[in-house]
């Protein structure tokens, strides 16, 4: 083992480092390692159930481990064999909540300046961050209001002022995007990847949708069954699935391109190839995704009505239980998959010429343009007076 | 605000829920009539100053009052330690809360007497060493009204307590709330509503609270003579007084009624 550079040194004392082992009282048993550096956004997915909220729980000092331990930023916030344990309010760690939790009594203003006050700052230098990060936000606007007078989307971003304004040492966002609408998410993931690139220590997202994981992380830890299966960067995770979870989820093509009258054209480095796509009424740019068994592989141009057919190479052949992964070539690198048997009746191999084809409504099709005028249907301040 | 889904065509109401509704109706709306009609409306105003009923209505007020500062004090806290406390016994020491709702208050009234009663068993060593004496005292008025009327304070804010959203108080923490800025910047503003309601119930037992004080504290006119004894007494000999005083009842209690309504109960 050579020692760890200067710089990674460096990164662990301002990161976090974590090692957890918790069994529920329901039985189920965490154990998990996670490290991330300052300045990495690390995604946690995983499915329903695989302990996604036990982490958050451990992390944030809502739990208490049973073995293992937890520093962030040089410091020990929890080693059950030293008897140490720091409390979620001298934790310093930043948690932006699924469905946001903001204090209904409260307005978005005091919600924001909660945590300075909490930690003994002065009302009025505390409304004046919190009036910062609004600012910051594109809140300013609804510092009065409550937060039941706020879209998901606006609450959502209080919830990351909130967050933001106490400077904490790591960054956790527990599935912020998931109890919003489809436009919302887009303009709040562009937020996100903003203002986690802005946030110096280390952050964690927490998500069971591999399209967030993939666009806002920087490493991916999958997580099922209480256990870690496979770290990676996005795409080593995307291209080369583990497990079957990670290979029917996160296995899924993603690709950019431009949408107008029903045809998409994927830019490169994505590939360089329309797509016929179900919905017509989409413009501009978008995010397709397209699962590996959707895709159909012959050896002879198929016949009949699809129009999404081209012929490219196998560039790459996987077996992944009686399960085969194959990635073609140009013009359109995909991952596609196929049993086994179909591999051996086709005799497929890396380098075999082959047709692929996908029917327009295999493709998923969202917008990936911020979308303002939709996410803010108020736009301005919904006013309640009396 | 009007909402256009929730409008229905309002059909005419089954008889069989009409008849037994008015009759129910008529069940609170009849004695009161009585009242009224019984009222010596021109001596009404000299009755009502005399010194026995302002006597009554100041003790009642100063009494309820005072039972609900305490409960406000001892049951806000008692309620937070059984909603959110495991402890062993917890179950039964809930039932032991809100055994005073289901106690003739007579009963409860006697229990206090041989507890902190003179020669009680913390009567005794509490004159001793301070002086103080509860029973026929308006402190052992407060007392009493406590006794009876704290159960409802309690058993509403610990309901209040058990369904809140705790991850509220989980957020705040995150925050660098310590408990003590939790309990009282989250978890006392999110069931505030809840809080309001029972002091207002505890305040409306407390103040018609008769059986339990006239057992422990006895009925003494300006010291432990409350509206609901002052009634009883005058029953017996001046009729026009039990009136009056019923009716100076009626009206505290609507106006409180009405002064909170639409504030803290829910109005259609």
């Amino acid at each position: 083992m050579t020692p760890p550079a200067p710089h990674e040194r460096a990164d662990r004392a301002s990161g976090l480092d974590a090692s957890l082992d918790l069994t529920r009282d329901d039985g189920f048993r965490l154990r998990a390692r996670l490290a991330i550096p300052a300045g990495r956004t690390a995604a946690l997915l995983g499915p329903n159930g695989a302990g996604k909220s036990t982490v958050v729980g451990l992390l944030a000092g809502l739990l208490a481990l049973d073995d293992g331990h937890v520093g962030l930023a040089g410091r020990v916030l929890d080693d059950p064999t030293t008897d140490t344990f720091v409390p979620a309010a001298s934790r310093h760690v930043g948690v932006v909540f699924q469905d946001h939790l903001l204090f209904g009594h409260l307005d978005v203003r005091d919600n924001v300046a909660f945590g300075p006050r909490s930690r003994g700052v002065p009302r009025r230098e505390a409304r004046e961050r919190a009036d910062h990060w609004l600012e910051l936000l594109g809140l300013a606007a609804f510092a009065h209001h409550r937060p039941d007078q706020l879209s998901g989307g606006q609450a959502q971003r209080v919830a990351l002022a909130r967050a933001l304004v106490t400077e904490p040492d790591l960054l956790l966002l527990d599935e912020p995007l998931s109890a919003l609408d489809v436009t919302t998410r887009v303009s709040l993931r562009r937020t996100l990847a903003t203002h986690l690139a802005d946030f110096a220590g280390p952050r964690l997202l927490i998500t069971h949708d591999p399209t967030e994981a993939f666009l806002l992380a920087d490493e991916v830890h999958v997580l099922e069954h209480g256990r870690i299966t496979q770290v990676g960067s996005p795409d080593e995770v995307r291209l080369r699935p583990r497990t079957p979870y990670v290979a029917d989820l996160a296995g899924a093509n993603l690709l950019v391109g431009e949408a107008r009258d029903g045809i998409v054209r994927v830019t490169p480095p994505h590939g360089d190839r329309e797509l016929h796509v179900a919905d017509h009424d989409v413009t501009g740019p978008v995010l397709l995704t397209l699962r590996p068994t959707a895709v159909s592989v012959h050896r002879e141009q198929p016949e009949g009505s699809q129009r999404n057919t081209w012929h490219t190479t196998v560039d790459r052949l996987e077996r992944l239980g009686d399960r085969v992964r194959l990635r073609s070539g140009q013009p359109l690198p995909l991952t596609v998959e196929v049993t086994r048997e179909s591999t051996g009746a086709l005799g497929l191999a890396v380098g075999t010429p082959v047709w692929l084809a996908v029917k327009a409504t295999e493709i998923g099709l969202q917008l990936d343009s911020p979308a303002p005028t939709i996410d803010d249907p108020a736009a301005g301040p919904t006013d309640v007076s009396g | 605000m009007t909402n256009p889904t929730s409008r229905r065509a309002s059909p005419r109401p089954p008889i069989g829920l009409l008849l037994p509704a008015a009759i129910g109706l008529a069940l609170f709306v009849v004695p009161l009539v009585g009242l009224l009609a019984r009222t010596p409306w021109a001596d009404l105003l000299d009755l009502v100053t005399g010194a026995v009923v302002t006597d009554a209505l100041r003790l009642s007020l100063v009494s309820s009052l005072g039972a609900t500062v305490v409960s406000l004090l001892l049951g806000v806290p008692l309620a937070w330690v059984l909603a959110r406390v495991e402890f062993p016994g917890r179950s039964l020491v809930r039932g032991l809360v809100t055994l005073p709702l289901v106690l003739p208050p007579v009963v409860g009234g006697a229990a206090l007497l041989f507890a902190v009663g003179r020669r009680g068993l913390v009567g005794g060593p509490l004159e001793r060493m301070t002086g103080l004496v509860l029973p026929f005292s308006t402190a052992g008025v407060v007392l009493a009204c406590t006794f009876v009327a704290m159960p409802f304070l309690v058993i509403t804010v610990e309901g209040a307590l058990r369904t809140m959203d705790r991850r509220q108080e989980d957020a705040a923490a995150t925050l660098g709330a310590s408990r003590w800025t939790v309990l009282r910047r989250v978890t006392l503003p999110v069931i505030a509503p809840s809080l309001v309601s029972g002091l207002v119930l505890t305040w409306a037992r407390a103040f018609g609270e008769f059986g339990a004080t006239v057992t422990f504290a006895g009925n003494l006119q300006g010291r432990t003579q409350t509206l609901p004894l002052a009634v009883f007494v005058a029953l017996e000999s001046q009729r026009d007084t039990a009136v009056a005083i019923s009716l100076v009842m009626v009206a505290v209690s609507l106006a409180v009624l009405v002064g909170l309504r639409g504030r803290w109960w829910p109005t259609s």
